[in-house]
């Protein structure tokens, strides 16, 4: 049995708003193994950014990590004062942002940026860690990586930043890296080199990657697992390849079918009805109902827990208590 | 044979790069460089491209939202590019735009209501009663509801917002609606329903569509006709269902190689392009392609390729399929 470099049980990120508070994050439960890729599906305002945060300890207020645990190398990173933290951020767990244009300083040259954070947890000295950048940049296949140490973010191409982002984040080999949706901002000739390269790193590293991402098909093609938030919520969880071919609940359904295949053109799109739910409306039951074709009355008095649907394979919906009433959504797939 | 409502012939657009004390151009930028196509009557024609290939501004131009520098833009047979002000804005009457960003594209300070009145109100359509009316025929027609009218944009979320810049776009009864991304703003769940709706309308009032997008999956639902955009020109051109199965130019195959696909299972031989795209003020000779081009010859760095039929539909600028060449 595989052990988890990094266990996420029962977290919870709620925001302390005028309005309220609202539970961004709701009782959020996930793992990811040595080596593996695991990829946290959503739309906006699903939770899945404050997820990343959160793993980070990186919430600000009005946010604040309220409960659960999260567990790295059988320690709890929520425990951990501010100090303990920054020696773990970077160091022991990467992450990627989603705007390589703003999560670079334009101010200093990449080379100065990369050797800070190799400098500090590395504690080598200056030369040594030049080195290291440089040795970096060529891993993550950036050309002229001597001049590029030299040169400012804003010399460089958007795909060449991200990947400036990818060697920082990789600089101090990470047991796991973060990356928040790393490709949305690029072209498409450009995200298929970062894919590419992010399955390069993952196979000869073993570093595991945490992908959060709203695009179907980058997790289709990058990801071992996949978690689908809605709503602070995980909704399904389970193999890429069973959650593609036989997804289990309602919204996973209605995703896959919405999205236009470049492939076959489909005579309709499916669309599923009616909006995000904006975090912290005041909902009774399941939070996607009101959105759901298949709902009953039950969905719309209690709130469903995450129940087995398949060898592997959660999906929070209530449908899942009787198999015979879990049929329909195959029929539906089919 | 189709009826054509919009020709575009050779449309340029250049911008001057200003430098130095005295502001003395030391360049341009070739944003559009020799666009022509033609837009049938009831079509949905698609035009697909990454960041800076000029899709958005050859959208633009059609709408005279920039002036083009050169080329000619034949709307129902009348020539766009010379008109003046005045005979500009009746025809716009014809030709409507609906924005990628639903948040930036309507006034926070006006109301529903008003948003949807305005254009009515410039083409002097109706009186004040009969302009409330169709406001509310419309907010129904895009699936909103009349009782929306009164309230302000942002008590909606994307989707419906972008339901009311379709409204907005609709309320003169256009002849040509130009999309420029309508959808990449919003989430999927809620893209296929504004995608839905835009097929709807077209099958109602028989509009015609240019869209203008960068998602190819998006393009190939909505398209009959599709032109692939790189660097300021069209590359290649067909039949939607032609150009996703049968691609000829190198670029559009490494574009549609590129898409990853919402599927595990599906194998593919995948065309990874080095580098990144050149900067158009300062374009290679030659093919423009031809930096990146896996199957670039000699003659690509040279000879910029012709922009030619190459089956009956199918249009592509690529010296591989010039025979005298091969």
């Amino acid at each position: 049995m595989e052990q988890p470099v990094l266990k996420v049980s029962g977290l919870e990120t709620h925001f302390f708003t005028d309005d309220g508070e609202i539970p961004a994050v709701d009782s959020v439960d996930f793992y990811v193994n040595k080596g593996e890729v695991l990829g946290i599906v959503g739309e906006s305002g699903s939770g899945k950014s404050v997820t990343s945060l959160s793993i980070m300890q990186l919430i600000q207020a009005p946010g604040k990590v309220v409960g659960g645990e999260i567990t790295y190398k059988g320690e709890n990173l929520i425990a951990k004062s501010e100090k303990e933290m920054r020696k773990i951020r970077g160091n022991e767990i990467g992450m990627i942002f989603q705007e390589p244009m703003t999560s670079l300083n334009p101010v200093f040259r990449i080379g100065n940026q990369l050797i800070e954070g190799i400098r500090i947890h590395k504690k080598w000295n200056k030369k040594k860690a030049w080195e290291h950048a440089v040795s970096i940049l060529k891993l993550v296949g950036l050309p002229r990586a001597e001049e590029l140490m030299n040169e400012y973010p804003h010399q460089l191409s958007g795909g060449m930043r991200q990947r400036v982002m990818i060697a920082m984040a990789m600089a101090c080999e990470p047991e796991v890296l973060i990356a928040d949706e790393p490709t949305t901002a690029l072209d498409v000739t450009i995200q298929a080199q970062i894919l590419e390269l992010m399955k390069k790193l993952n196979k000869e590293t073993n570093t595991s990657i945490i992908m959060i991402t709203h695009d179907l098909g980058v997790v289709a093609e990058i990801c071992d697992r996949i978690a689908v938030m809605y709503s602070g919520k995980i909704v399904e969880q389970g193999k890429t390849q069973d959650i593609f071919q036989h997804p289990k609940h309602p919204y996973t359904i209605g995703l896959i079918e919405s999205v236009p295949d470049v492939r076959v053109r489909k005579d309709r799109l499916y669309s599923i009805p009616g909006n995000v739910p904006k975090p912290g409306s005041i909902h009774k039951g399941c939070h996607f109902a009101p959105r759901c074709s298949f709902a009953f009355d039950k969905c719309y008095e209690e709130n469903p827990m995450l129940l087995e649907a398949g060898p592997a394979q959660q999906a929070r919906c209530w449908l899942h208590e009787d198999a015979e009433k879990a049929a329909v959504l195959e029929r539906v797939k089919s | 044979m189709q009826e054509a409502l919009l020709e575009v012939k050779q449309l340029k657009k250049h911008f001057p790069i200003q430098g130095g004390v005295l502001k003395q151009q030391v360049g341009t930028v070739k944003a559009v460089d020799g666009v022509t196509f033609t837009l049938h009557k009831g079509e949905t024609f698609g035009l697909v491209g990454e960041s800076g290939c000029g899709k958005s501004t050859t959208g633009r131009m059609l709408m005279r939202l920039l002036e083009p520098s050169e080329g000619e833009v034949l709307f129902d047979g009348k020539e766009m590019t010379t008109l003046n002000k005045k005979d500009l804005r009746h025809l716009r009457k014809d030709i409507q735009m609906v924005f990628q960003d639903p948040f930036a594209s309507l006034n926070p300070r006006h109301t529903v209501e008003k948003i949807i009145e305005e254009p009515l109100i410039v083409h002097q359509l109706g009186n004040k009663a009969e302009r409330k009316k169709r406001v509310r025929e419309l907010l129904e027609i895009v699936g909103l509801s009349a009782y929306h009218a009164k309230r302000y944009p942002h008590q909606f979320s994307g989707g419906q917002r972008q339901r009311i810049g379709i409204a907005r776009a609709l309320a003169v009864n256009p002849k040509l609606i130009i999309a420029d991304e309508p959808v990449s703003a919003l989430d999927v769940s809620i893209q296929a329903q504004v995608l839905n709706l835009l097929e709807d309308l077209q099958k109602e009032l028989g509009l015609t569509y240019l869209f203008i997008a960068h998602d190819l999956g998006v393009v190939r639902h909505i398209s009959d006709r599709v032109g692939v955009m790189y660097l300021g020109r069209i590359v290649e051109m067909a039949d939607s269902e032609k150009l996703y199965l049968d691609s000829k130019h190198p670029y559009t195959q490494a574009l549609l190689s590129a898409v990853p696909v919402p599927d595990p299972d599906y194998g593919k031989d995948r065309i990874i392009l080095t580098g990144d795209v050149p900067s158009p003020s300062n374009p290679p000779s030659g093919c423009p392609f031809h930096t990146r081009c896996p199957k670039a010859m000699d003659v690509c760095s040279s000879v910029v390729p012709e922009f030619r039929e190459i089956e009956p539909g199918h249009h592509t600028a690529c010296h591989l399929y010039e025979e005298d060449l091969v």
